[in-house]
């Protein structure tokens, strides 16, 4: 269980961490804690799993990454845990997710995401993909990023 | 950026230290300064390559909720939908893409029911349909980009 402290700690910390030396010690600091009760809770949470990671979060296209191409493939759904399983095989697919079907115009069930440098690139680890999984014969499409408006983390505010 | 920055992006994507002083054990790691490591990773976040840095939240665990939605924007009316849109606290990203269905955000939401409740909110604001998808399974994330 998490309590209203842990709530407090997790809206100090979910703007970044301070670059400062003793990082834990200035959250510390503004909660009216001392360091070491900041660094057992925060590992706590992340031993309950609240944390997920702690690390840091990049942007794409500073660090090169302008194609983004979200692939969307309508699968059996007797079929799709065994071609995710062979999707995830190739470290070039970000993210992959069974999301709901939209009825006929939106048959898709299966969700991958491919970060890449360009978009030629992309649109070759697609082939490659469609190749090794046997996806030519689904339905997909692929659906590359304009522009990214807003990019950040989940925000939570502290309990009252 | 150069290789050393690279090095850092890299290793820090995989993890940061939860203890006294964490910079200087991942400065020893990379067998560098902590003083290096501090500037060079002011100069990462104040240029804009990294967006933050601290945690990533389990929004499932926190007793939250995270979804996929997209709508199709009539064109014309695209940029007012877009600050409509992210006018939403709980929208996390928002991405236009070449497709009917041209806006995709992520809604995390603190609590799971207020899910369906910014939807609504969304369309009526809009006037547009929101379509929710949100995830069944989750086959893999490894959001790791290597610098």
């Amino acid at each position: 269980m998490i309590d209203d402290l842990d709530y407090q700690l997790l809206a100090a910390v979910q703007q970044g961490l301070p670059i400062v030396a003793r990082p834990y010690l200035q959250i510390a600091e503004q909660l009216g804690l001392d360091e070491q009760q900041v660094i057992d809770r925060l590992v706590r949470l992340k031993n309950q799993a609240l944390i997920k990671r702690w690390c840091v979060v990049v942007k794409h296209r500073p660090l090169g990454y302008r194609a983004n191409a979200m692939i969307v493939i309508a699968v059996p759904m007797a079929l799709i845990d065994s071609i995710a399983a062979k999707i995830i095989q190739h470290s070039f697919v970000n993210l992959c997710y069974q999301r709901p079907q939209q009825g006929e115009r939106w048959p898709y069930n299966l969700y991958c995401m491919i970060h890449g440098k360009d978009r030629d690139t992309v649109l070759q680890q697609w082939a490659e993909l469609q190749q090794a999984c046997e996806l030519s014969q689904y339905r997909s499409e692929i659906l590359f990023s304009r522009r990214c408006f807003k990019q950040r983390g989940a925000i939570y505010q502290p309990k009252p | 950026m150069d290789q050393l920055d690279k090095r850092i992006i890299n290793y820090l994507q995989q993890g940061f230290p939860i203890c006294v002083s964490p910079y200087r054990q991942v400065a020893e790691t990379l067998g560098i300064e902590q003083a290096e490591l501090l500037t060079r990773l002011e100069k990462l976040l104040a240029d804009g390559v990294l967006s933050r840095f601290g945690p990533i939240f389990h929004a499932e665990q926190m007793g939250g909720a995270l979804t996929l939605a997209a709508i199709k924007v009539p064109e014309q009316r695209f940029d007012e939908v877009t600050d409509i849109v992210n006018a939403f606290p709980e929208v996390a990203h928002n991405y236009a893409r070449n497709h009917a269905l041209n806006m995709w955000f992520v809604l995390a939401t603190e609590h799971r029911e207020q899910v369906a409740s910014v939807i609504a909110n969304i369309e009526q604001q809009t006037g547009l349909r929101v379509y929710n998808m949100p995830k069944i399974s989750e086959y893999y994330v490894g959001l790791q980009l290597e610098a």
